[in-house]
């Protein structure tokens, strides 16, 4: 399952970012910002139009990702 | 490792001491309460160079330490990471690193963290210590970690960090005095230790983390993520935003009357008692209607000005600017932008100028072009005068089905407008670029009550812009177009005004045949020349046009209404209203889109589109009120 899809309020385990394309900054930004294994996620809040961009609680931050950005990442499949 | 900090080289530095100021820098992830720490050390010893520099806004501050070190210290931009993703965070890094053009490396790097988000930046501060200078590490906001049940054992990080550790409070006086205490210590020596490999940087923030962090209490849903599920809640966070935003251009309105009558009150005693002390003459002439037609009529709208950078400030301090984006993401996504670009929009309300600046923020190039295209269409705070004028005169002080004010309405008519037009602009640019991705990736900061000490100091800086743009570039205009407008006299014998014949004059008559179809008045002509040095000089000009031509004085807003009303017609005004929602005349706005662009092709694009809008607005809106009678 990857970030996009993940339900609001439920909480899951980062496999990995995936690069679309070579060089690919948005991953690489994602991953600076924290979104590596083994990282837990969750959906905070989805934007008021057709739920896109989404609030994504990691560590203790949040952060806004469209949701083309949150398909980027990979989560572990919940047990 | 670097040999210009090999024991010997630091024991020189320390030689210096006294001579040459200490060279320090701070950097930071966004978000890391530097710019308050920074506040909190250089107090109001402060220097914004404006736009100096070719794209970073350079804010330096000079302290003293207790020992009586003096040192310069620089706030850089805050950046997540060392490999930079837009112009903002190439400065750092390239500052950081002594490679930016004029900029000498710092001696001292100051990495500020912040403990509530400990494993975002200290994988920044593992990269900043990969950079191989002296450094010292800042914990910031140690209160609200506290509270949060974490402890932190500062020696044991210290240590494994080879990195002298301190902690701070940004917001609470004397928060910052361990740092402080740092600048009369030998520079640290550069941090010795393997270097982390890239991908094990994360890997490395956890052991660090594992080691030297302690949670004394079950980690439990932070207060702010429970506020942003009612902030960003897609029917109560519209309804917020609405709210928040209507209350601001309100309080721009209402709030700053009494402020302005008692700044109104002030200019006229004063032009009063200039009158009664210098005898008629030349000199009265360039005093009362030069200078303080001049300066004053401007100063009046100095309290509007202020409540709005006030609204912004607050916004901006509490971290709810994000949010904002975060829910006008789709909306300006439709216009082919993203959320990011919503926060310099937002700031070119105040001014174009730091809104343009801010645009830094965006990492697509394409997004960040659009973004400076649209920025001086937002309503500047300095086109408040005119409409304020103009309204006050032309439109009669009605209510509207018991609750608006017609006048009130017509101003937010001219803000809506503004706003279509930039969609407008926005979707036709946006054709040609329909494929490539608009990055939004914004962190989303705890929110945090606005520190009084930081408004202040903001306002505070704001006032002292203005009030030297009255004192020099207002005042100056206005006394030479007063004697532009009063040179040459009339010949002996002449019947007209005097002003028909003055250099002044005579500009007015040459411009009008471009001006004339869309109902503008060679008087107009004239004023709106010193408007593009400043839009809201316009106003003044008019004052000293006016006040010239009919040999009296118009010394304040209040006296020259009437006059205007009586000299123009309903659709004259309206056209100048249309004008001006475009306005494409300011000379800073064009100058930082020069400077932020490199060249001179953005701004004259962003001149030409924005004069041809105003022409054809003012054009329809001329014709069509004349169509309707009011001309």
């Amino acid at each position: 399952m990857f970030l996009d899809q993940l339900p609001s309020g439920q909480t899951a385990i980062v496999r990995r970012v995936g690069d679309q394309g070579t060089n690919d900054p948005v991953a690489c930004r994602l991953r600076e910002l924290g979104f590596v294994p083994g990282e837990p996620v969750r959906i905070v809040a989805r934007g008021p139009f057709g739920g896109d961009p989404v609030a994504v609680r990691i560590g203790s931050t949040r952060f806004a990702l469209r949701l083309s950005e949150a398909a980027r990442v990979e989560l572990e499949d919940q047990p | 490792m670097n040999g210009m900090s090999s024991p010997e080289v630091v024991a020189d530095r320390l030689a210096d001491r006294g001579q040459k100021p200490l060279l320090a820098a701070l950097v930071g992830n966004p978000n890391c309460g530097k710019t308050a720490l920074f506040n909190q050390l250089t107090g109001s010893r402060q220097k914004v160079a404006n736009y100096a520099g070719v794209t970073v806004e350079r804010k330096e501050g000079r302290l003293h330490s207790p020992g009586g070190r003096r040192v310069r210290l620089l706030d850089l931009p805050g950046t997540y990471s060392m490999q930079a993703t837009s112009p903002d965070e190439a400065v750092t890094r390239d500052v950081c690193a002594g490679r930016y053009r004029g900029e000498p490396a710092p001696e001292l790097i100051i990495c500020v963290i912040s403990a509530t988000n400990l494993r975002l930046h200290l994988r920044f501060a593992l990269e900043v210590r990969q950079l191989g200078r002296p450094m010292i590490l800042v914990i910031n906001m140690i209160d609200a970690a506290e509270r949060q049940g974490l402890s932190i054992d500062i020696a044991h990080l210290s240590a494994e960090l080879d990195i002298p550790v301190v902690t701070a409070v940004g917001i609470r006086r004397g928060g910052a005095d361990q740092v402080l205490t740092m600048f009369d210590r030998p520079l640290p020596h550069v941090p010795q230790g393997p270097a982390v490999p890239e991908g094990d940087i994360h890997a490395e923030v956890r052991r660090l983390m594992d080691l030297c962090v302690r949670r004394d209490t079950q980690p439990r849903e932070i207060f702010g993520e429970r506020l942003d599920r009612r902030v960003l809640h897609p029917v109560w966070g519209m309804i917020i935003l609405t709210i928040l935003l209507f209350v601001m251009f309100q309080a721009v309105f209402s709030w700053a009357e009494p402020l302005k009558d008692l700044i109104d009150q002030g200019i006229a005693a004063l032009a009063g008692g200039v009158r009664a002390i210098v005898p008629d003459g030349p000199l009265s002439g360039l005093l009362t209607d030069g200078v303080l037609a001049g300066a004053g009529t401007v100063l009046e709208f100095l309290p509007q000005i202020l409540i709005l950078f006030f609204w912004i400030l607050v916004l901006e301090e509490s971290g709810y600017l994000p949010r904002a984006a975060f829910l006008l993401d789709r909306i300006m996504a439709s216009a082919g932008l993203s959320g990011r670009s919503f926060i310099p929009l937002l700031s070119s309300f105040a001014c174009a100028v730091p809104g343009i600046m801010a645009t830094r923020t965006i990492q697509n190039p394409r997004d960040r072009f659009v973004t400076i295209l649209l920025a001086p269409l937002m309503t500047c705070s300095a086109r408040l005068p005119v409409y304020a004028l103009l309204i006050g005169a032309f439109i009669p002080d009605r209510s509207v089905g018991g609750v608006f004010s017609l006048q009130g309405l017509v101003l937010f008519a001219l803000y809506a407008l503004a706003i279509l037009s930039a969609l407008l602009v926005a979707l036709v640019l946006r054709q040609k670029n329909r494929h490539a991705e608009h990055p939004l990736l914004l962190e989303l900061p705890d929110y945090r009550l606005p520190g009084l000490r930081n408004l202040a100091l903001g306002l505070w800086q704001r006032t002292q812009i203005f009030l030297s743009r009255v004192g020099t570039i207002i005042v100056t205009l206005s006394v030479l177009l007063w004697g532009l407008s009063s040179w040459p006299g009339p010949p002996p014998g002449a019947t007209g005004p005097a002003i028909d014949y003055s250099l002044a004059g005579r500009i007015g008559h040459l411009m009008l045949p471009l001006f004339a179809p869309i109902g503008f008045t060679w008087q107009i002509c004239v004023a709106l020349i010193p408007g593009l040095a400043a839009r809201e000089v316009a106003v003044s000009a008019l004052a000293t046009v006016y006040a010239v031509g009919a040999g009296e004085s118009a010394d304040a807003a209040d006296r020259l209404a009437p006059l205007l009303s009586s000299q123009w017609s309903l659709a004259t005004a309206l056209s100048l209203l249309a004008w001006y929602v475009y306005a494409p005349q300011c000379f800073s706005t064009i100058a930082v889109i020069r400077r932020e662009t490199g060249g001179w092709k953005t701004p004259a694009l962003a001149a030409g589109y924005l004069f041809a809008m105003a022409w054809f607005a003012s054009f329809l809106t001329w014709h069509i009120t004349r169509l309707f009678g009011g001309g």
